[in-house]
């Protein structure tokens, strides 16, 4: 900002009556996550919506195409909840568009999303439910992992900016960076799973095992989960450091760093709770973005492993074309991101107090 | 304002980079076929999934087919698709963003609205449905896809500059002046948004070839076609892993990796000359201060 | 009677060696750049006794904002500073310390206690997101590490109140003060733990004139109440006429004139300090031409040899091309001008 902005500003801001500060900040915040979720919900309406065109939309008649299927792999006609809940989904020849959607709509709210081309009769609902712990335990940590990997290692580079520390670790991350997560992940099979042999090369758990919480089940979880949760953790971090480490040497140049340095306080304090604190700020925003990108590299890299989580499911669902798999996944992902979103958001709420009214 | 863009090493290296695999793509091909005499497409029986030697660089694949020869091939239906989807996704973030960030009020919400929701939805699984009830499509669509699917990110900082440009005293006058809105947004906004926008699509290039990769590796690919995605796709399907055939899957991955490498270098070097702050802080710039603090027998440090 | 005690009110006191707070003896600093390095600072000497205003004008690239930075031992690359010895001597009566050679933990110690600073922009100079009262906790406590959290937000509240700040904003954060308020707070910041010495960069130039008067009084004010030392910098040269007990004049990175504001604004020995009396018009005098200066000032990458001012300098002579002038001496003001060496003086 040029002096003369700064100048304008501060003699606007100083015409302008001193608020009390608790109540309008709180109602700022509820505002401002009313707001969002109020997009979000509009965004999940989206979604749904689009689910419901598509299929309408696309040539010849993917509803009739579909329960032909499913008659000839059960080798009988169909139970009439089934029909009515295929048709319900895929296009209804006899009702007019809007009752259709009407329909749809309630069948959602049901949880009906079909019953499953390739497992016949097992209903959509049941396999993406029996995938998707799966694929937020993988998804989760990682992402977690990846988000805390990176700022640690971006403030650590963003500080030291200039020195070796930097001219080596910052452009070694752009590699990775741009590495694509399913190559590495064939990378890590190869290497970690073939050739050494430490760990296995497809599941989520050993098969032997039956499922529960005891110890020998866990340990299994966790020696099968542990190379794709590597893998993603190390394609992904990148970019988190990336954009951290420019974000602090950004920060660092702010006048109130300098002020804090000035004050006399130790590097550490200085550079966690004035530098890191306010760098991170965009992280958050940023993460938004990154979540969709996040998710579909997890469901690349558990079709490498085999790994029994929702992308896998959603992959099978495409080569066999089992298309109410396919947008069950398709809706569940998408509200899935949209919750992880809102949770984003009320972080960033409570990390920043300047918090505008605008999203 | 000139600055000296060779002088940073990192956007020389990366445009170096680059510059060498768009050759590749553009005439890597014809260099294969007629200086090194070898097919992509032809399946050289005698030397099934053989690892690299003399007659085959890089080895074959479960095909015969040699590896090298596809990966040159590969850059060019990767690269291909690479630029096309950028161009399309930065060109839709153009025409979106920058209205958003001109127009205040009713358009300027709706297009901010639109962009938000692009962005938040999963493409992934999205592009999946799709492409499920689009059988085998060619390179074209694939990078139309991605395009169309893509702008978002792009859009969203567009917006946010066009906005900060728009604001500016200069341009509220001439709006006030009763200049036509296209004209001011094309003589005076989009000016300052070169940079932005050229920096959005070196990104848009390696998104756009990952996202190939990605699309070709699930499937979603035109079969006939070469890409670095579908070479590494075909050596899945052939478990190529379990079959310890690694030459067939590193090159390609290699490949799209360091595209990638030179795009981000390319931006990395072009974000240190456009923020002073990132400049000061450049290795370039750390070692001077050393060397002068050295002759200065100063002791460093805050 | 003169027009600057109706501000200030007390009188001078006769130099004696202990007064001194701070002793700066040619101070040069540099950018490191690919060329030639550009000095910001040249040959910068001084000295600040305890308790004075000392106001540092120029125009910019003068050199007064690098100056800041250097004394304050803030510096970021690639600014260095190549020689010199920035001396403080403690109210104790320990011997001075050498603030350029100090060790980085050393200097921590000294930090606030002894030296401390007031940016120009608060909103930027103050954490967006640490309450201010927090702000002033933190400082106070690595000072003193005695002090428990309750007794430092006592504290902060009151340095609040001394600045008109009531302690119920104390839990604001800084984006919800007013922009007076932010400076004001920086202000009672800089005073936490009680420095000897005060250096301010321009920390009026941001708000408004009559803001600007309720903080230079307020500066004037705490002064007289816990004895500190400022040095005050700006381009605003009427500003510090009533303010400032001495004023240095910089030039192109060097000092080139340094007296007391009264004799500054009567007889401007250097040609620059009187173009820079002459800009601005004086309230109450009738109306008559403003003289500016005429040229700009040069490029510290490539400096004319011999006095950097002469290329604008309505009475420039043949030596003056020649031979760079020196800050020199005369009685208790000094001046680099050949205007007034020796020879043509007598």
């Amino acid at each position: 900002m040029t002096s003369t902005a700064s100048a304008v500003s501060a003699a606007a801001a100083d015409t302008a009556p001193a608020e009390s500060p608790r109540t309008p900040r709180k109602r700022k915040r509820g505002r401002f996550l009313f707001r969002r979720l109020g997009f979000y919900l509009v965004a999940a309406w989206s979604a749904i919506t689009l689910n419901f065109i598509i299929p309408r939309l696309m040539p010849g008649d993917p509803s009739a195409a579909i329960i032909d299927q499913l008659e000839r792999v059960s080798g009988q006609s169909l139970p009439p909840d089934t029909l009515v809940s295929i048709q319900g989904l895929f296009g209804n020849p006899d009702d007019n568009l809007f009752e259709q959607y009407v329909a749809y709509l309630a069948q959602l709210a049901r949880f009906d999303l079909g019953v499953s081309i390739v497992n016949f009769p097992v209903p959509v609902a049941d396999l993406v439910a029996a995938g998707l712990p799966w694929t937020l335990l993988l998804v989760g940590t990682t992402t977690i992992a990846a988000f805390v990997l990176g700022t640690a290692l971006g403030v650590a580079a963003g500080w030291r900016a200039g020195t070796r520390f930097d001219a080596i670790v910052t452009p070694l991350t752009t590699f990775l960076s741009s590495v694509p997560y399913f190559w590495v992940a064939l990378l890590a099979l190869w290497a970690f799973g073939f050739v050494l042999g430490w760990f296995p090369l497809a599941g989520g758990y050993d098969p032997n095992i039956p499922i529960s919480f005891d110890p020998a089940f866990i340990a299994s979880v966790l020696q099968y989960g542990a190379l794709p949760a590597a893998t993603i953790v190390f394609s992904a971090f990148g970019g988190w450091m990336l954009g951290m480490r420019n974000m602090t040497v950004t920060t660092v140049g702010e006048d109130y760093v300098l002020l804090a340095q000035a004050k006399g306080l130790s590097p550490a304090r200085v550079r966690w709770r004035y530098a890191a604190r306010n760098a991170m700020l965009p992280q958050f925003t940023g993460f938004a973005m990154a979540l969709g990108g996040v998710v579909g590299g997890a469901l690349l890299t558990e079709i490498v492993f085999s790994y029994p989580g929702i992308g896998y499911l959603l992959f099978s669902a495409l080569q066999k074309r089992d298309y109410p798999v396919m947008q069950g996944v398709f809706l569940l992902v998408t509200f899935t991101v949209l919750v992880a979103n809102l949770i984003a958001d009320s972080v960033y709420v409570w990390l920043d107090p300047r918090v505008r009214e605008e999203s | 304002m000139k600055y000296n863009i060779f002088g940073n090493g990192k956007v020389a290296f990366g445009v170096i980079l680059l510059s060498f695999f768009v050759l590749l793509a553009v005439f890597g091909p014809w260099f294969t076929g007629s200086v090194l005499g070898l097919d992509a497409r032809a399946n050289d029986i005698t030397a099934i999934a053989a690892p690299p030697s003399a007659e085959h660089p890089l080895g074959t694949t479960q095909f015969g087919q040699d590896v090298l020869a596809q990966v040159i091939e590969g850059a060019r239906g990767s690269m291909f698709v690479g630029f096309l989807g950028a161009t399309i996704g930065t060109a839709i973030a153009v025409l979106i963003g920058v209205p958003a960030g001109y127009f205040g009020g009713t358009t300027g919400n709706f297009l901010n609205f639109l962009t938000n929701l692009f962005l938040v939805m999963p493409v992934l699984p999205l592009i999946f449905v799709l492409a499920g009830y689009l059988q085998g499509t060619g390179l074209v669509m694939i990078a139309f896809i991605i395009g169309v699917f893509g702008w978002a990110g792009g859009a969203r900082t567009l917006r946010a500059q066009a906005m900060s440009v728009s604001n500016r005293d200069f341009v509220q006058a001439m709006r006030m002046l009763g200049e036509s809105d296209r004209r001011l947004i094309f003589t005076e906004v989009m000016p300052h948004l070169y940079g932005w926008i050229a920096s959005m699509f070196l990104g848009g290039l390696i998104g756009a070839v990952m996202a190939e990769a990605g699309l070709a590796f699930l499937g979603v690919s035109d079969s006939s076609a070469i890409s670095w995605g579908t070479m590494i796709q075909a050596a899945q399907q052939q478990s190529a892993v379990l079959r310890g055939l690694w030459w067939w899957f590193v090159p390609p991955g290699l490949c799209i990796a360091l595209v990638g490498t030179a795009a981000a270098l390319i931006n990395f070097g072009v974000d240190e000359l456009a923020n002073p702050k990132l400049r000061s802080a450049s290795r370039r710039v750390a070692k001077r201060t050393a060397a002068v603090q050295r002759a200065a027998l100063v002791p460093e440090g805050v | 009677m003169t027009f600057t005690q109706t501000m200030r009110g007390d009188g001078t006191a006769v130099t004696t060696a202990s007064d001194i707070v701070l002793d700066v003896d040619g101070l040069s600093v540099e950018y490191a750049s690919a060329g030639a390095p550009v000095r910001a600072c040249t040959d910068v000497t001084f000295q600040l006794r305890r308790g004075e205003i000392l106001g540092v004008v120029g125009e910019s690239g003068s050199g007064k904002s690098t100056l800041i930075t250097a004394l304050t031992r803030l510096q970021r690359p690639p600014a260095v500073t190549t020689s010199g010895r920035i001396v403080f001597h403690p109210q104790s009566g320990r011997p001075g310390i050498d603030l350029v050679q100090l060790k980085p933990r050393a200097l921590r110690s000294l930090r606030w206690t002894s030296l401390s600073i007031v940016l120009q922009s608060a909103m930027d100079a103050l954490n967006p997101v640490m309450r201010v009262g927090e702000q002033f906790v933190d400082v106070l406590r690595v000072h003193d590490r005695s002090m428990s959290r309750t007794a430092a937000w006592a504290e902060a509240r009151r340095l609040l109140g001394l600045v008109g700040i009531s302690a119920d904003r104390a839990r604001s954060y800084p984006h919800e003060l007013s922009g007076g308020m932010r400076q004001r707070a920086t202000i009672a910041l800089a005073l936490a733990c009680r420095p000897e010495l005060v250096v301010m960069d321009e920390p009026t130039t941001a708000v408004d004139v009559v803001m600007q008067r309720q903080i230079l009084a307020q500066v004037l004010r705490l002064r007289r109440e816990f004895d500190f030392a400022v040095v005050f910098v700006t381009h605003d040269l009427s500003l510090l006429l009533e303010l400032a007990d001495r004023i240095a004049v910089m030039y192109a990175g060097r000092i080139v004139e340094l007296a007391s504001a009264q004799d500054l604004y009567r007889t401007p020995m250097h040609p620059y300090t009187r173009g820079l009396r002459d800009s601005f018009p004086p309230l109450h005098a009738p109306l008559e031409r403003l003289e500016g200066i005429p040229g700009t000032p040069p490029d510290l990458r490539a400096l004319p040899s011999g006095c950097p001012f002469a290329p604008r300098c309505p009475a420039v002579m043949e030596r003056c091309h020649e031979h760079l002038p020196l800050l020199t001496p005369r009685g208790d003001r000094s001046v680099a001008c050949h205007l007034h060496d020796e020879e043509l003086v007598r």
